[in-house]
Formats: structure tokens, sequence, C-alpha cells
């Protein structure tokens, strides 16, 4: 698999999820995504920026347009040193949260993209990594 | 105190040399904008930055002290409108680095002992730089001021209500739905609804670019802070790659009126308030 482009964005404001959002826009047009892909990856980024901000106490996202043989792809790795995620079952729940939001945005996340991985251990932080294949 | 009034008494002897040097260098600088400002105005200037220098050099220390106040205030002018004028930090502080040069220049032609040499040049050395340093804080916080009256702007500017007909409000929302942006739109909303005694609101969301789950909950607190006024809402601008990411999500807007376009939306709303629009023949006019 072949990385086109491979880049690093803090995550520390609301101002830094606008951002986060504008590049994966334009790095999954870049990659001719369709403008419903180009919404799905930006919608999944959008929600993971913002529960990395919001439960992780900021950390950073890695942003990578891929290519594995024919097919191109947007990767992203939310990575933060938050308090970690004690039941992963119950968090990829619809319907559940910890705050004040609809409980949708991990596992909404999960259907709006192809790859989707986390890992979290307490007390350490919390790793998810999405790709979309066009 | 001796010390202080010699320097002062240095510059005030050799007042026309340092001015003349001083406005040479600065219109010889490569900062120098003669776009944006006359030779005459860095002139006078010029000038009046150094007659009031020489006094709070003979009465105060450090820029700190109460004497150079009436320095710092005319700096606080000057920045200012270089700010609004379009100035880079460096370009506003060169006005302050660029007489560093033509003072130096006095104080080695009148002292000639090396140690009295060193110290007054260290001093006024230390002066200008703390008040380039003053200039540099002040753009920078005349910058930030410039930026936060944009943003209170741009949230009053950016959501309007509009009154489509009796009874119906509309709210076409552009851009990304913060909290801080939805607080002010949620406000303005429920505050017309109350004006107008509106029955529908149609909450446009064609200028949005990403609905995600923050956003969807908002408007849907929207709809329901509405209906408790007794105000239906409709939302539309429900573009098809919208539709998909919502439904994936998992958000449920079945409770709310949804319609893909404005104009959908609108003749809804005329329906459930009873009016109606027909078209009529238009008579064609005669060439």
């Amino acid at each position: 698999m072949a990385t086109l482009r491979d880049e690093i964005f803090p995550i520390r404001s609301s101002d830094d999820i606008v951002k986060v959002r504008q590049v994966t826009r334009e790095w999954a047009l870049m990659q001719t995504f369709s403008l419903v892909d180009q919404t799905k990856i930006v919608t999944a980024a959008s929600e993971l920026a913002r529960n990395t901000l919001e439960y992780g106490r900021g950390g950073e996202v890695r942003i990578q347009a891929v290519q594995e043989g024919p097919r191109r792809g947007v990767r992203l790795t939310f990575t933060d040193q938050g308090p970690g995620i004690p039941d992963l079952a119950k968090a990829l729940q619809d319907g559940f949260t910890t705050g004040s939001g609809m409980g949708l945005g991990l596992s909404g996340s999960k259907r709006l993209v192809n790859d989707f991985d986390i890992q979290s251990e307490v007390g350490k932080g919390t790793t998810v990594m999405i790709a979309r294949w066009k | 105190m001796e010390k202080r009034t010699k320097l002062a008494e240095m510059v005030r002897n050799q007042h026309d040399v340092i001015l003349k040097d001083w406005v040479e260098s600065q219109l010889n600088a490569t900062t120098l904008r003669r776009e944006l400002m006359k030779e005459s105005e860095l002139r006078e200037q010029s000038r009046e930055f150094l007659s009031l220098y020489t006094q709070s050099v003979q009465s105060g220390e450090g820029i700190g002290d109460a004497a150079w106040k009436p320095v710092k205030d005319f700096l606080g002018q000057i920045t200012r409108s270089r700010v609004l004028l379009g100035f880079t930090p460096s370009e506003t502080a060169t006005f302050i680095f660029s007489l560093k040069q033509p003072l130096f220049d006095v104080i080695r032609s009148t002292l000639k002992d090396p140690k009295e040499l060193v110290a007054d040049i260290w001093a006024t050395t230390t002066l200008l730089d703390n008040l380039g340093l003053y200039v540099m804080e002040l753009h920078q916080q005349n910058r930030e001021e410039v930026i936060h009256r944009q943003q209170e702007e741009l949230l009053e500017l950016s959501t309007p209500v509009v009154q489509l007909f009796e009874n119906i409000l509309a709210l076409p929302l552009i851009g990304t739905l913060d909290s801080a942006r939805t607080q002010v739109v949620m406000e303005n909303l429920l505050q017309r609804i109350v004006e107008t005694g509106a029955m529908i609101a149609i909450i446009d969301i064609t200028g949005v670019p990403t609905v995600d789950t923050l956003v969807a909950q908002h408007l849907l607190k929207t709809v329901a802070a509405a209906r408790l006024m007794g105000a239906d809402c409709i939302i539309s601008g429900i573009r098809p790659q919208i539709a998909q990411t919502i439904v994936h999500l998992g958000v449920d807007l079945s409770e709310v009126t949804t319609k893909a376009t404005l104009a959908d939306a609108f003749m809804i709303a005329l329906q459930r308030t009873g009016a109606s629009v027909t078209k009529s023949a238009v008579s064609q006019p005669k060439g």
C-alpha cells in the first residue's frame, strides 16, 4: 500500500475541528471521491475529532492519502492521551454517552467508513483509525 | 539623574541632525510603505515622537515609569492608525528601531570617555528595544481587536431571520454551526417567533457543509424550543449526500418535517397556514 500524502494536525480547540474537516474534504477531493463519499468521511472525521477534544482532552490526527492497487482512500488516525474508554462495547452502542451528546458519534462514524479500528486503555488514552475507500 | 539630563541634552542639541537622519533611514528602509502613508505624515510623526522622547529621557528611567506615558500614548495612536492602514508588525516596529542608528551616532560623536559611551549606548538601546517590543505588543493587540470585532459582526450577520409570508419565517443557515453561533441562531429565531407570532419557521441548511451529530442535536433542540413557543419547524436544504450521512449516523429526524429545497418547504408552509399560490395568465407586454 502506497501513502501519497501524510500529515499530522493537532486537535486542541473547536477551531482545530473545523480545520480537520476542511483538510479531510480537500484530501478526499484530491483522491477524486464522490460527493457522498466526501461527505461521509468528513462527517466521521468531525465526530471523531470532537471526541478527541471533548473526551480525550485533546490530541492529534494523522491524515493519510493512500493507494492500494487501483483503490484510492483517505485514512485518519486520531490519538489522545486522555482517560481511555473502560467498556468499548458499550461505547460503540447507539445512544450511549457519558457526555451530553446524542451518543451516536462513535457508532455512527463506524457506519460511515469502510475500515474502523479502536484501541483504548484506561488511564493511557485512545486511538481510533478510520479509512474510506473510493 | 545627571546622566539622564546629559543624554537628554545631547538629543536636544542635535535634535535636527537626529531627525534628519532618522527620517532618511525610515525613507530608505525596505519596510517603508509609501503607498500607505505620506512622507509629510511620517516626518510629522517622527518630529513629535522625538520631542516626547527627549522629555521622557530626562525624567524617567524605564518605560514603565510614569514619565514615559506620553510617549506610550503617542505610540498607541500611531500603531492603531498603522494597523488600520494594513502595516505589518515589522513595518510598524521599524519606526522605533530605525531611531537607533542616528541616536548612537550622536552619542558616539559627543562622548569621548569609552566607559561613558558604552553605558549611554547600552541605556539607549535597552530603552528603544523596550519601546519596540511595546509597539509589537500594541500591534498584536490591535489586530486581535480587529479579529474579535469581525467575529462578532459575523455572528450577527450570519443569522438573519426573514419573514417569507404572513406567519412564515425562514432561517437560512450558512457555514459551521459551532455552539456559540447556534446559541445566537436559536435566540434570534425564538425572539422573532414572539415578535411576529409566526406559526411556521423554515430552517434552511443548504449552506451548512457538514451535518454531524452535534449539528443535528442543535437543530433538534431548536425545533423543540420553537415548538414550545407554538411554532412548527420545517428543515429544508437536505441534499442527497447529507440525507445518506444522517441515516448512517443513526440520527432520527422523523419527528421533524424535512424537505429537499426551501421552495418545497415554503409550499408546505403555505398549505398549513391556509394560503395558496395560483398562477395566472400573464399578458405579454406589447412591443
